[in-house]
């Protein structure tokens, strides 16, 4: 376990290590600077090149970035003059993170529901309805459900507000764009488990002995097909990160996505490559946390 | 099935004869234990006794067989063909329109559809129908070319990495899954912002834009992971076969056994982990698009035109459903071909 344990954690640190690295030098590989335009003479710009160091050798530069990274220093946004990417990042993130956290947990709980609806009414009316939404789900991409949603409650009925995070009304329509996708994964795969699991015989034995099928499905057999879904858990997490991006875009919510995006038009260059090795370290970690609890609660799991 | 009854009752009344004949002629000629053998019995087969077998059955190749199972599969062959019109309007559509993507025409701004313009008009008087066939010819080229990538360098690492095996193959895993443990989006934002200059610097007039060509790159650099497990996989079990014992037995080199033997079997896995490259390519490039990174103007793709109409949507709700749409039925259509490609080759992994 401890010896996992460490693999697994040298290996995250070492995807992050490659993510900022990466990001590092692409960022640096963009011509021009981020400081010139018309109006700055070549004295101005040097002034700023000097203050921000990005006179030095670029590997320098390097060495320096890296350091302060390592002790969780991000830099100085170039357009907001005053903040640190640190700043806004705490400033713009819990937005987010509220909006990422209410919808995982709502894509988790109608994800699971659907599938083991699914799988209880395996071929019926019901598990075709399912079925047919998630396929939907996973084809169509989250900027459409978004979209469509909006037109079609807030602009046709004109019963759901869409834009901000005001009150919990207005989470619903970005909730539901934003877990579409997600639930679709986990209910396909509940209702997968869900079908293999009602055949075994420990679930005709709780049957058999007289006990009812929903207690049979919600404490037999869910236990059972709950674990897969944990997997799914790190993967969801980057879905729903990044798929803030557009979402958070659609539903003019000022979280760190829309953020994000604002400033890949600003060439806000601290502030991107901030931006994205904060969600990479988040994403690595949830990841990492995964892997460990499916580690912990599995232990039939091999770590190859 | 007349004729294969008639052939079938015709061999088991030949068989017979044989066998009466044979063993008459075991008591006449032998004597009980003799190891004399009947020459009659191992006499070559005639002509028409050979004719007559091959007409017994047409032999049916694993292509033959896939290709019947994917035809009875109602879905996947609506799937199929949805694609093919969608090609067909993407790529000869465009041939016969009046208009071009990027021509303004004047007098004709925020049409709703009509019989001039089946799709409307934007904002700057375009045609939307035009623009909605270039639009999903930009999403097809994408993804079919970063499905061509994908195979090439996914299929070359997972038959190398798998073939090899031992040390090497560690090794190689061991790459692959940093590279699949990096999250992609975020690294296709940064390649994209990044890529731009040089890759305009060198398509200096290309209209697709820089952005293609980093999506082409992204594609090469991460996604290819997915594939070169498939293959690594398939490989894996496929070289303890027999005809790869053989064929180095036969002094077969490494590089023929992977070309000539072990990637023709892993043709079946290519070609669905391709298919769903596909979609996931052009869903990729909308989500690109889609915040801003994607073809630059006046070039138009699903992604780019959903973007463009989203701050009209309360006037103009067309312009933004009709390639929303579009893009969301090539998605579908691609997943749907690809789940019944999956089943028709490999019916032990059927879905339920």
């Amino acid at each position: 376990m401890t010896k996992f344990l460490i693999k697994r954690i040298l290996s995250a640190l070492l995807t992050l290590f490659i993510v900022a690295t990466v990001t590092f030098f692409l960022m640096n590989m963009i011509p021009g600077g981020p400081f010139q335009n018309e109006k700055i003479t070549e004295k101005m710009l040097k002034i700023i090149n000097e203050k921000y160091g990005l006179n030095k050798p670029l590997f320098q530069q390097y060495l320096s970035y890296m350091g302060r990274l390592a002790r969780g220093d991000l830099g100085i946004s170039y357009k907001r003059q005053g903040f640190t990417v640190n700043e806004i990042i705490a400033m713009k993130f819990p937005v987010s993170a509220k909006l990422g956290a209410v919808t995982m947990l709502w894509g988790l709980f109608s994800g699971i529901l659907l599938g083991v609806a699914a799988a209880v009414n395996h071929n019926k009316f019901i598990d075709r309805v399912a079925m047919f939404l998630c396929t939907l789900g996973i084809a169509v991409p989250s900027f459409v459900v978004g979209t469509s949603l909006i037109y079609l409650f807030a602009i046709n009925l004109g019963i759901l507000p869409y834009s901000s995070l005001s009150t919990p009304l207005h989470y619903i329509l970005p909730v539901i764009a934003l877990s579409f996708q997600p639930m679709s994964y986990i209910a396909r795969l509940m209702r997968s488990n869900m079908l293999d699991a009602i055949d075994q015989d420990y679930i005709k034995t709780a049957r058999a002995k007289g006990l009812s099928r929903f207690k049979t499905i919600f404490k037999h057999a869910l236990r059972n097909t709950i674990i897969p879904i944990i997997t799914y858990l790190g993967p969801m997490t980057a879905a729903v990160l990044t798929g803030g991006f557009v979402t958070e875009r659609i539903f003019d919510i000022k979280g760190l996505g829309s953020y994000f995006v604002e400033s890949i038009g600003n060439r806000d260059y601290p502030m991107i490559m901030g931006t994205t090795i904060f969600f990479a370290a988040l994403i690595i970690v949830a990841n990492l946390i995964v892997d460990i609890l499916y580690h912990i609660i599995d232990p039939r799991i091999k770590v190859e | 099935m007349k004729d294969i009854k008639d052939i079938k009752k015709e061999q088991k009344n030949q068989k017979n004869q044989k066998e009466n004949i044979t063993v008459s002629d075991f008591r006449k000629f032998a004597k009980p234990g003799s190891i004399h053998l009947n020459a009659e019995d191992i006499i070559t087969a005639t002509d028409e006794e050979k004719q007559q077998l091959f007409t017994m059955r047409e032999s049916v190749t694993y292509w033959k067989d896939a290709f019947k199972r994917f035809k009875h599969n109602k879905i996947a062959m609506v799937s199929l063909i949805i694609i093919l019109l969608i090609i067909a309007f993407a790529f000869i559509g465009p041939l016969f329109s009046p208009y071009s993507y990027d021509q303004q025409i004047r007098g004709s701004e925020s049409l709703k559809p009509c019989l001039e313009h089946p799709f409307g008009t934007d904002r700057i008087g375009r045609d939307m129908l035009v623009r909605n066939m270039i639009g999903a010819r930009i999403s097809l080229t994408i993804g079919f070319f970063c499905a061509l990538i994908v195979v090439v360098i996914g299929t070359a690492y997972g038959a190398i990495s798998g073939y090899i095996g031992g040390i090497a193959d560690n090794i190689m895993m061991r790459l692959l899954e940093i590279l699949y443990s990096i999250p992609d989006i975020l690294v296709i934002i940064i390649l994209q912002i990044a890529l731009k200059a040089p890759l305009s610097a060198m398509f200096p007039n290309s209209r697709l834009g820089s952005s293609v060509f980093s999506i082409f790159i992204a594609f090469a650099l991460l996604y290819w992971t997915n594939m070169g497990r498939m293959v690594r996989g398939q490989v894996l079990f496929l070289k303890e076969m027999e005809y790869v014992t053989a064929a180095k037995a036969m002094g077969a080199k490494s590089g023929h056994i992977i070309r000539k033997h072990l990637i023709p079997n892993c043709v079946g896995v290519i070609m669905v982990t391709a298919v769903f490259q596909i979609a996931m390519a052009i869903f990729v490039e909308s989500f690109l698009s889609y915040i801003g990174l994607g073809v630059s103007p006046p070039m138009a793709s699903l992604g780019s035109l959903c973007s463009d109409a989203l701050p009209g949507i309360k006037s103009y709700p067309y312009l933004l459903f009709i390639p929303a749409i579009l893009i969301s039925l090539i998605i579908l259509s691609f997943n749907m071909v690809g789940d019944g490609l999956r089943d028709a080759l490999d019916p032990r992994l059927r879905s339920k």
